[in-house]
């Protein structure tokens, strides 16, 4: 698990240090300051979703953990709201913790960065969601390789983390509003660049419509699962 | 209330296959009440839909006078339950896993600790409160998931075979303290595959086979009105089992045919015993011995037991079968002090 904290910071030295030498400032920003936010937001995403794709399923399923549980007053829903929540701490946690690292190197500055965690916590929702949708969906330990490498692999490149997307065709750029990487690394590197930030709010309701609609996902098909 | 488990017409259906077929049974305060059955029965079913684990696929089923469907937390916070397969949380300790499942009854860090330690010594488990789960065996793990059962002190416990796995000395231990619970006025109910466990403590039981309950009494009851008194175990080897039927004829008043053993039931083992020492043929054993509930179990859900599949025949007198055994079986006559 720790290797999720220690991921982002390789991509920024190998990336930020080593490629940024070639690249010009990017909207206004060294590409270190550019690519930092990016890497906040894609790191929270991942440890959400091992969190709530594997962690998930082993307690559900190996472990019995809900069903041991659900034998005391909590229902099954208490059980996979509890999971949304703990991928959702999961997302604070290790985001906020790059967040640190990176305030620390001076790669960010505005106070504006200070509403990093609120961005977070959202979309650790949505994410946590999303995952527990796909554990829902196909309960199988090897299924989550799909997972990664269809879904949550495709976002982490293709949703301006490493590189503006106004550089991609038109189409890509259209398909990346569908991306909720995309607003959500818009928002924290909106709120680190600190101007204009009210031009967000847009990027904030995607993420928590998008949460709204995905949430009753989950919960049907993980009672399922578990309540035969 | 009178019942504080009452089952009317309780079915569960999992994807339209039956595994409860509309049962009915009755639970009071205090009583040690026992779910025997051959696997597959519908036990475990039936006992998820009383810990409000799934709903009654249709039929009445209230617990402490409320109905599973809408009172399921309510009905949660009273009971403790101990699963068939153990659930404990391998992630945490010992002592850990009693703290957080108190949790989630809201009781108190400071009192769940207490009562955790409590229960920790009734189990004989104190010492190793520090261990992972992991570490322990499995008889031990079965004694933390009782303890783990009992942290907010249950009106009902519900034990799905509680002590398979466990030494004898353990089952003894957790029989007693279960015992001690029972005193206290707690109610339990529990499925079991060991008849004489069952025999020794549930004041009332049901037999159950393919969803149906068969039979419903207390333990000696259901021995007397189904297998009598004594029963005679013979060894056939070569001999034909109805060849033996009719050398005892009116002797016995029922009988079993499992592999290659033939049960004789009978009110007067003794004197079968003797009208068989002048049977030609040779058996490999014979056996004399009191009737107990394994042979009502063994009646009753007898089929397909063999190892070979061949099923096994279970001939009665007419009438018998279901009914009431024949007045043989119940004669006063009974009380035959030596069985060798
Ligand atoms: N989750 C499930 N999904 C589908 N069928 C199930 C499920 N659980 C049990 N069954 C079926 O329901 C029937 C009753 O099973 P149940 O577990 O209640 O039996 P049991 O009496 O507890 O048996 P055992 O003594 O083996 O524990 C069986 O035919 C079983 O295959
Ligand atoms: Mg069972």
């Amino acid at each position: 698990m720790s290797l999720n904290f220690i991921e982002p910071l390789l991509y920024l030295s190998a990336l930020g240090l080593g490629l940024g030498a070639y690249v010009q400032p990017i909207e206004g920003m060294p590409y270190l300051g550019y690519l930092a936010p990016g890497l906040i937001a894609s790191s929270a995403m991942f440890a959400t979703s091992y969190e709530c794709t594997y962690g998930t399923f082993i307690r559900m399923d190996f472990q019995k953990t809900f069903h041991a549980i659900i034998a005391t007053p909590a229902s099954i829903d208490d059980v996979i709201m509890g999971e949304v929540l703990f991928g959702t701490f999961k997302s604070l946690l290790y985001g906020s913790t790059i967040l640190l690292v990176v305030f620390g190197l001076k790669l960010v500055s505005s106070p504006w960065v200070l509403l990093i965690p609120v961005v977070l916590a959202l979309s650790g929702l949505f994410f946590a969601v999303l995952a527990m949708t796909w554990t829902g969906l196909v309960p199988n330990i090897n299924s989550f390789n799909y997972f990664f490498s269809l879904i949550i692999t495709p976002l982490f490149l293709f949703s301006g983390v490493f590189f503006p997307l106004t550089g991609m065709p038109a189409l890509m750029q259209q398909v990346a509003w569908f991306s909720p990487l995309y607003h959500v690394v818009k928002l924290t590197r909106g709120l680190a660049a600190g101007d204009a930030v009210w031009l967000l709010a847009g990027d904030f309701i995607w993420l928590l419509a998008a949460t709204v609609i995905l949430l009753p996902a989950p919960l049907f098909l993980l009672r399922r699962l578990t309540i035969k | 209330m009178e019942y504080i488990i009452e089952a009317a017409g309780l079915v569960k259906k999992y994807n339209g296959k039956t595994a409860v077929d509309a049962i009915n049974f009755t639970v009071r305060q205090q009583e040690c009440f026992g779910l025997l059955g051959p696997n597959g029965a519908g036990k475990t079913s039936t006992v998820k839909m009383i810990h409000c684990f799934f709903l009654p696929t249709a039929g009445r089923l209230s617990v402490l006078g409320m109905d599973v469907r809408t009172h399921s937390r309510a009905i949660k916070r009273q009971l403790g339950v101990v699963p068939q397969e153990n659930n404990l949380d391998p992630d945490l300790g010992v002592l850990e896993n009693l703290l957080v499942y108190a949790g989630f009854f809201g009781i108190t860090r400071s009192s769940a600790l207490n009562r955790a330690g409590e229960l920790l010594e009734f189990f004989d488990l104190s010492g190793y409160e520090r261990e992972r789960v992991e570490t322990l065996s499995g008889g031990m793990k079965r004694r933390l998931t009782i303890a783990r059962a009992l942290i907010n002190s249950p009106n009902i416990l519900i034990l799905d075979e509680p002590t398979t796995g466990l030494d004898p000395q353990a089952r003894h231990l957790v029989w007693q303290r279960l015992r001690h619970l029972k005193e206290q006025g707690v109610t339990i109910l529990l499925t079991t595959h060991y008849m004489d466990e069952a025999a020794q403590w549930c004041d009332r039981l049901v037999i159950m086979d393919e969803g149906r309950i068969l039979e419903e009494g207390k333990p000696q009851e259901l021995v007397l009105k189904h297998v009598g008194k004594e029963v005679l175990e013979i060894g056939l080897g070569n001999e034909p089992a109805g060849v033996v039927l009719d050398h005892v004829s009116g002797m016995i008043c029922g009988h079993l045919i499992i592999g290659d053993t033939l049960y004789l039931y009978s009110a007067g083992g003794q004197a079968v015993l003797q009208a068989l020492q002048h049977f030609p043929g040779r058996f490999t054993h014979r056996l004399l011995r009191y009737a107990t509930l394994e042979d009502v179990f063994l009646k009753l859900t007898g089929r397909g037991l063999t190892a070979d599949g061949k099923t096994v025949a279970g001939y009665f007198p007419p009438g018998l079968e279901g009914a009431p055994a024949s007045p043989g079986c119940l004669s006063k006559d009974l009380e035959s002090k030596h069985v060798p």
